[in-house]
C-alpha cells in the first residue's frame, strides 16, 4: 500500500507499479515488464551487465552512494567457491522509509534485481535481510518468493538457463548497527551484530567468508529498469555521476510528507515547496536534515541546491539514505540535537570506545543542557567530543553520531547560547569523583 | 629476507618483513604504540582505538594494530593529532570507569592507569552520573565488575581462541555492553583464570586474591607449578611469607600465555590448616609433636640398626625436586645399602628411552609441541590431564596450522579441531592403522601417549612411528610435576640416574613399588612425599615407617615418625617436565616449621655420619649435571628461569619391564592426587571431567578417596 498521494512531479521508475491493483502479485509484475530484464541478462556476459550498470551511474541507495557497477566488478567470479547476493533491507536510519515500500509494493522487482546480480557472479543463493521491525513484510516477501519458485523464476535451472538461484528472507533483531554491511553479515551468520574489520571487503570475503554482492534494497530494485532501458537512459535521468531517480522520504513540517520518486538532482527547495506541498501552517523553513538523521543539518539558506550525492557532499552534508527532514522556524534545535544523539547512544553497538562512550556522554550533556542545566563551556565540550569521535570509530556509526552533532552546534550555536539564559545553576551537577 | 619493506616511523628509517602489523613493526623499532585490545596471538579487534597513528597521505588517523606496513609509508606516532586522539580516547574510557583505583585489585599494575599516566588527561571534563552495575560472581574464582570493564574483548578471545572453551561472550550494547558468562549468571568452564590474568583493568578479579593486598606489597617469585607434569611457570605473589596469589605475571615460562586452574589457584594447599608444622612421633599409639633434633636422631638410629641386617623399602615422590630425588636414591643405595626404591610410576618413561635406544633427537621438547607440523595424541584426554600440552597443540593448530590427530577412548576437546578417532583401551593400534595414510603424509610428527601405552606397547609404537618415514618425536605423558624427574633420577629399583642399570655399580635390582608394599619381611618403609597407603595395604605389619609429607595422609597416619616437608613452593631446586625440560623452582613463602626433603635427607646423613657434603640444591644440581647422562644442561638457562631440554638417552636401557606398575592417577583439571585434596579452591570449583562436552547433569567423576566437594557457592 501507499501512505501518501503520489505527486505529478515524480519520475516513476522503481515505484512504477506501486499504484497498480494487486501490486505484489507475480501476474501484475509479469504484465508490467516483469522478469524481462533477467531474460535479457541471461543473454549478456557479466562484463556487459557490469558495464551497463557503470554507464547507468547507479549509486548505492543505502547511504554511502558507492557506484553499484564498480561494487559488482570487485567481486571475484568463477572462483569455484560459493558466492552470495545479499539485500540490505535493514532500513533503520531515522527519517528513511523507502525500502519498506519497495518490499511492500513490488517484491518481484527486488527479486529480479537480485537475480541479475546472482547471474552476474553466478551466485546460487541470495538473502534479503529485513529490518526486525518490518517483520510483517516477511509474509509478503515469502508469498512472492513462493510465487517466483512456482513460475520458475527461482530455484533450479531458472528459465532454462541451467543456473540455480535460491532466495531467503532473514530478519534482523532490531539493531541499527546491522544496517552496516559487515554487521549485517555477522547477524546473518547468527552472530552478534558488530561490524567486521575491513579489508577484506564483502565483495571478496562477505557472507560466510565468500564473495558477496551486498546492496541496498532500492539499488537492487533499480537494476531491472536499467537492463530493460539501458544504462544511459537511467543516467540521463539524473545529474552527472548521479544516475536515475531516488525515493526521497520527506518528513517533518510540510503539508504532504511522504515518499516521492524524484529525478536525482531535484532542487531541495522545490522538493519541499512543490512536491511536499510547502511548509505546514505557512511557517518559515529553518533547516533541513537532508539524508537521514546522520547527515549534517542544512540551514534554510543552504537548501537551494540539487538533491544528489555530490551536491550535498559539496554542501558538507550528505544525501545518505534519502530521508529528508524539514524543520520549521519553531523547531528547538537543541531538542533535535538531543533526539538525534539519543538515538545513536541507544544504537551504538558498543564495539569501540569512542562511539560507545562518546555517544553516551553527548547524550548526557545534551539531556542536562536541554533540561536547563547547561554551562557555557558545554557548547565547546559537545563540539570537541564530537570531534574526538569523528573519523576515529570502528565503523561509520560513530561518524553518523558525530557529524550531525557538530552540524547542530556550528550552525545553530546561537540557539544553544539562548538556552544558557534559561539555565538554572542549581541543575548544574557538581563534579563527581567516582 | 627478500620481503622487507622500508618505511619511516617518527623520522626513523625502519625495515620490517612485508605484512608486519604497524604496531609490531614499531615495537621492534623501539617505539610503543599503545593499545588495549591488541594482543599478540589473538584475533584483531581494532576496537579500543588507542593505537591510532598518523600516516602521511591518508585522510584520517590509521589503526596501528591492523595496518600492515607498506613500502614508503611515513608514520607519526607522536604528532599533536595522535596525542589528542589518545587523550580523547582515554577521556572517553574514564567517563564510565569508576575511579576506585585505591581499592581496586589492579591498582598499581593496571594498563588503564599506566595509559592515563602516560597519555591521558589529568583532569576530567565528565560531570554526569556514571553508569553503575553491581559486581557479579560467576564462579568461586571469577568475579566481574562491569563498570570497570573497558571492553577490550581479550578475555573473550583468550577463552575462545586460546583455551578452546569459549565460555565468555558479549551482552547488551552501547555503553551497557558487558561481558557475559556462558550460563547466563554463572560460568561453566575450566576455571583457569586466563580471563582474569589477561584483563588490562580490574574488571575480572579472582576469588582467591581480591581485596587482599596491593601488588607492590608482594614479592613476585617465578617458580614451577607443583601439580601436573606440564611444568608451567607460575609467579607467586608472596607477602610476609604467605602466598597471596599465583599468576602468569610476565608470561616468560614455557607456558607463555597459559596456566590452568591448578597453576593459578591451587597454591592454597600450602596454607591449609592441616599442614604439618612439627615432626610427629608415635608414642602410646598416638602421633605426638616432637623436636626436629629428636625426630632425626630417632630415625637415624633406627635406620642405622636396620641397615646392618634388615630390609628397607623406599618410596619416593612425583613432586620432590631432582636434587631431592637424586640425593634420596644415592642415600638409599649407598647409605642404607638397599636397591628397594621406587615411586608411583605414571608413565613408562624407561620403556620409551629403551625403545628409542640412543636417538636423543626423538624426544620432543615443550617448544616442539607448538611448532610441530603434526601431532598425534594417544589415550589421553589432554584438556583434562595435560592442560598446557593441550594448549600448545591447539594453538599450534590455530596459529601455525599444525595438524593434530587423536586416538582416545572417549570424546575429547581436540574433537573440535583435530582428526580424532575413538579406540577402546587395548585397541589403539587398530585405530592407528586407520590413520596411517594421513600420518605418513606428514613431514614430521610428535606422538604423545598416555599410560595405556606401556612396556612392549611403547616398542610397538616406536616401530609404528619408524614405519611412517618422516621424523617422529615422542612424549611419554606422565602425571605430576616431577614424575619425569623421579624416573630420570633413578627412583626405580633397577635403574640409576640417567637410566643406567644398577648392575653397572655391582648392585642387583631391588623390590619395586608393589613388591615393597607386599613384602612380608620389610623392616622399614621410608616414604618421601607419596601416599601409597591411600589405595594399597602394607603387608609387613612390623615395619618401622617414616613419612615425609606436608599433611597427615593415609600413609602418614600409619607412620612411626612423620617429618613435615616443605612444599615445592617453599624450596629451590629443579624439576623436569613431561617433555624432559628442566626448570628452576624458586622458594616463595616461608616454611612454617617444615624442612625441605633435601634438608631432611642431609640431616639424616649427617646424623648417621654419612655426610656427603652436598647440602644445597645448587651443589646437588652440579653433581647431577656432572654425572647424570643428558643432564649436562647450561646453568645460565636454568638460572634465568628458562627451560633446558634434557636428553637422557644412552643406548639401550637394561631394565626389567613392569608395565603393571604404570598407573596413571587419571587426574582431571580439578584434581591433583593427594595434594589436590588440600586445595580448597580446587574442591570448590566442582566440575565434572569434560563437563564442556559431556552431559553436565552427569555426576562428577572424583578421584578415589577424594574428600566430598563443597557445594559450589554462588552469589546470592
Amino acid at each position: 500500500m501507499r501512505y501518501n498521494e503520489p505527486s505529478p512531479l515524480e519520475t516513476r521508475i522503481v515505484s512504477q507499479r506501486f499504484d497498480l491493483p494487486n501490486p505484489t502479485s507475480i501476474d501484475t509484475y509479469l504484465a508490467n515488464d516483469g522478469y524481462v530484464a533477467v531474460k535479457k541478462a541471461f543473454e549478456m556476459t557479466p562484463e556487459q551487465i557490469i558495464e551497463e550498470l557503470k554507464t547507468s551511474a547507479l549509486r548505492g541507495r543505502g547511504g554511502a552512494g558507492f557506484p553499484a557497477g564498480m561494487k559488482w566488478s570487485f567481486v571475484p567470479r568463477n572462483t569455484g567457491k560459493a558466492s552470495y547476493i545479499i539485500c540490505n533491507s535493514d532500513e533503520s536510519e531515522p527519517a528513511t522509509c523507502k525500502d519498506r515500500l519497495l518490499m511492500e509494493n513490488d517484491p518481484h522487482q527486488l527479486f529480479e534485481g537480485m537475480l541479475i546480480a546472482g547471474w552476474t557472479i553466478r551466485a546460487n543463493k541470495g538473502y534479503i535481510f529485513v529490518r526486525g521491525e518490518y517483520r510483517y513484510l516477511i509474509e509478503i516477501l515469502e508469498r512472492a518468493i513462493a510465487e517466483a519458485y512456482d513460475r520458475g523464476y527461482l530455484g533450479k535451472n531458472i528459465l532454462g538457463s541451467g543456473w540455480d538461484f535460491d532466495l531467503y528472507t532473514h530478519t534482523g533483531a532490531g539493531a541499527y548497527e546491522c544496517g552496516e554491511e559487515t554487521a549485517l553479515l555477522e547477524s546473518l551468520e547468527g552472530k552478534r551484530g558488530v561490524p567486521r574489520l575491513k579489508p577484506p571487503f564483502p565483495a571478496v570475503a562477505g557472507a560466510f567468508q565468500a564473495p558477496t554482492i551486498l546492496n541496498n534494497c532500492e539499488t537492487f530494485s533499480a537494476v531491472p529498469w536499467i537492463l530493460r532501458n539501458g544504462g544511459q537512459a537511467f543516467a540521463d535521468l539524473g545529474t552527472p555521476k548521479n544516475g536515475g531517480t531516488r525515493l526521497v522520504c520527506i518528513s517533518g513540517h510540510v503539508n504532504r510528507p511522504g515518499v516521492y520518486e524524484m529525478k536525482m538532482g531535484y532542487n531541495i527547495l522545490a522538493l519541499i515547496n512543490d512536491v511536499a506541498g510547502g511548509m505546514r501552517n505557512g511557517k518559515k523553513l529553518k533547516a533541513v536534515i537532508p539524508g537521514g538523521s546522520s547527515s549534517p543539518v542544512l540551514r534554510a539558506d543552504e537548501c537551494d541546491i540539487p538533491y544528489d550525492f555530490d551536491s550535498l557532499a559539496k554542501a558538507k552534508s550528505m544525501a545518505g539514505s534519502g530521508g529528508l527532514v524539514v524543520l520549521d522556524e519553531d523547531t528547538d534545535m537543541v531538542a533535535v540535537a538531543l533526539r538525534t544523539i539519543k538515538f545513536y547512544a541507544h544504537e551504538s553497538c558498543g564495539w569501540c570506545i569512542p562511539c560507545r562512550e562518546g555517544t553516551t556522554w553527548l547524550k548526557k550533556i545534551l539531556t542536562r543542557f536541554h533540561e536547563g542545566g547547561g554551562r557555557p563551556e558545554d557548547i565547546d565540550l559537545i563540539a570537541e567530543l564530537a570531534d574526538n569521535m569523528l573519523g576515529r570509530t570502528f565503523c561509520a556509526l560513530g561518524d553518523a553520531a558525530a557529524m550531525p552533532t557538530t552540524g547542530f552546534i556550528t550552525k545553530f550555536r546561537n540557539e544553544f547560547e539562548e538556552y544558557l539564559k534559561k539555565s538554572h545553576v542549581a541543575r548544574v551537577p557538581q563534579l563527581a569523583l567516582v | 629476507m627478500a620481503d622487507l619493506v622500508n618505511f619511516t616511523i617518527d623520522g626513523r628509517a625502519v625495515q620490517a618483513p612485508k605484512g608486519t602489523l604497524l604496531i609490531n613493526a614499531a615495537k621492534q623499532a623501539g617505539i610503543q604504540i599503545p593499545a588495549f585490545c591488541y594482543y599478540d596471538g589473538l584475533s584483531l579487534q581494532a576496537a579500543c582505538r588507542m593505537c591510532l597513528v598518523e600516516v602521511e597521505k591518508t585522510p584520517k588517523l590509521q589503526v596501528g594494530c591492523t595496518l600492515p606496513v607498506a613500502e614508503g609509508m611515513v608514520v607519526h606516532t607522536d604528532s599533536p593529532q595522535v596525542r589528542k586522539a589518545r587523550k580523547g580516547t582515554l577521556e572517553f574510557l574514564l567517563t564510565n570507569h569508576p575511579l576506585d583505583c585505591p581499592v581496586c585489585d589492579k591498582g598499581g599494575e593496571c594498563e588503564l592507569q599506566d595509559m592515563v599516566f602516560r597519555y591521558g588527561a589529568g583532569q576530567s571534563r565528565f560531570i554526569e552520573p556514571k553508569i553503575h552495575v553491581d559486581e557479579k560472581q560467576w564462579s568461586p574464582i571469577v568475579f566481574y565488575d562491569a563498570p570497570r570493564c573497558i571492553l577490550c574483548y581479550r578475555c573473550v578471545r583468550i577463552c575462545g581462541e586460546g583455551l578452546g572453551v569459549g565460555a565468555l561472550g558479549i551482552g547488551n550494547r552501547g555503553a551497557a555492553a558487558e561481558i557475559v558468562p556462558n550460563r547466563g549468571d554463572h560460568l561453566e568452564c575450566d576455571e583457569c583464570g586466563a580471563c582474569i590474568d589477561i584483563c588490562p583493568v580490574g574488571a575480572l578479579t579472582s576469588g582467591t586474591y581480591r581485596y587482599k593486598t596491593r601488588p607492590w606489597e608482594m614479592e613476585h617469585v617465578g617458580t614451577i607449578c607443583t601439580h601436573c607434569s606440564n611444568g608451567c611457570k607460575t609467579t607467586l605473589g608472596v607477602r610476609n611469607g604467605d602466598i597471596m596469589r599465583a599468576n602468569n605475571r610476565d608470561r616468560s615460562g614455557v607456558n607463555g600465555e597459559f596456566l590452568c586452574v591448578k597453576g593459578r589457584y591451587a597454591f592454597d594447599f600450602n596454607e591449609h590448616p592441616e599442614r604439618l608444622t612439627s615432626p610427629l612421633i608415635r608414642s602410646g599409639g598416638e602421633l605426638k609433636p616432637i623436636s626436629w633434633a629428636v625426630a632425626i636422631a630417632t630415625v637415624a638410629k633406627k635406620f642405622s640398626e636396620i641397615r646392618r641386617v634388615g630390609k628397607f623399602g623406599v618410596i619416593g615422590s612425583n613432586h620432590t625436586s631432582n636434587e631431592e630425588n637424586f640425593l634420596l636414591q644415592s642415600f638409599a643405595r649407598q647409605v642404607l645399602r638397599t636397591a628397594n626404591i621406587d615411586h608411583h610410576r605414571t608413565g613408562d618413561v624407561a620403556a620409551l628411552i629403551d625403545a628409542l635406544h640412543g636417538r636423543t633427537a626423538a624426544l620432543a621438547t615443550t617448544a616442539d609441541l607448538f611448532t610441530a607440523k603434526a601431532a598425534l595424541v594417544i589415550a589421553s584426554d589432554l584438556a583434562q590431564e595435560q592442560p598446557f600440552v593441550a594448549f600448545q597443540l591447539r594453538n599450534n593448530a590455530r596459529l601455525n596450522r599444525g595438524h593434530v590427530y587423536a586416538v582416545t577412548p572417549g570424546p575429547v576437546r581436540e574433537d573440535n579441531y583435530a582428526t580424532t578417532t575413538r579406540a577402546e583401551p587395548g585397541h589403539e593400534f587398530e585405530a592407528l592403522e586407520t590413520l596411517r595414510e594421513k600420518l605418513a603424509a606428514e613431514s614430521e610428527l610428535v606422538i604423545l601417549f598416555g599410560a595405556a601405552i606401556k612396556g612392549d606397547g611403547i616398542r610397538r609404537l616406536v616401530q609404528f612411528g619408524d614405519s611412517l618415514g618422516a621424523p617422529v618425536k615422542y612424549v611419554c605423558l606422565v602425571d605430576y610435576s616431577n614424575s619425569r624427574g623421579a624416573s630420570d633420577m633413578g627412583l626405580l629399583p633397577g635403574l640409576l640416574p640417567g637410566y643406567r642399570s644398577v648392575r653397572e655399580e655391582g648392585l642387583e635390582p631391588g623390590l619395586n613399588y608393589d613388591q615393597i608394599l607386599a613384602a612380608r619381611d620389610l623392616d622399614a618403609l621410608w616414604v618421601v612425599g607419596a601416599n601409597p597407603l591411600s589405595r594399597n595395604t602394607l603387608t609387613s605389619a612390623g615395619a618401622f615407617i617414616v613419612v615425609q609429607d606436608l599433611f597427615l595422609t593415609e600413609t602418614a597416619r600409619r607412620a612411626h615418625v612423620v617429618l613435615p616437608a616443605a612444599s615445592a613452593y617453599e624450596k629451590n631446586g629443579t624439576v623436569t617436565n613431561v617433555c624432559g625440560d628442566v626448570q628452576k623452582l624458586s622458594r616463595g613463602p616461608k616454611t612454617m616449621g617444615a624442612k625441605t626433603d633435601l634438608e631432611i635427607v642431609s640431616l639424616l646423613a649427617r646424623e648417621m655420619n654419612e655426610d656427603s657434603g652436598a647440602r644445597t640444591p645448587e651443589q646437588v644440581f652440579e653433581i647431577i649435571r656432572r654425572t647424570v647422562p643428558g643432564y649436562n644442561v647450561p646453568v645460565s638457562v636454568i638460572e634465568t628461569g628458562g627451560a633446558a631440554a634434557t636428553a637422557p638417552v644412552n643406548g639401550r636401557v637394561i631394565h626389567e619391564p613392569a608395565p603393571e606398575l604404570i598407573r596413571s592417577a587419571g587426574n582431571t583439571l580439578f584434581t591433583s592426587g593427594t595434594l589436590g585434596r588440600y586445595s580448597n579452591m580446587l574442591n570448590r570449583v566442582m566440575e565434572s571431567p569434560g563437563a564442556l562436552y559431556h552431559d553436565p547433569r552427569k555426576a562428577p567423576i572424583m578421584e578415589q578417596g577424594s574428600v566430598q566437594m563443597e557445594e559450589l557457592q554462588r552469589p546470592q
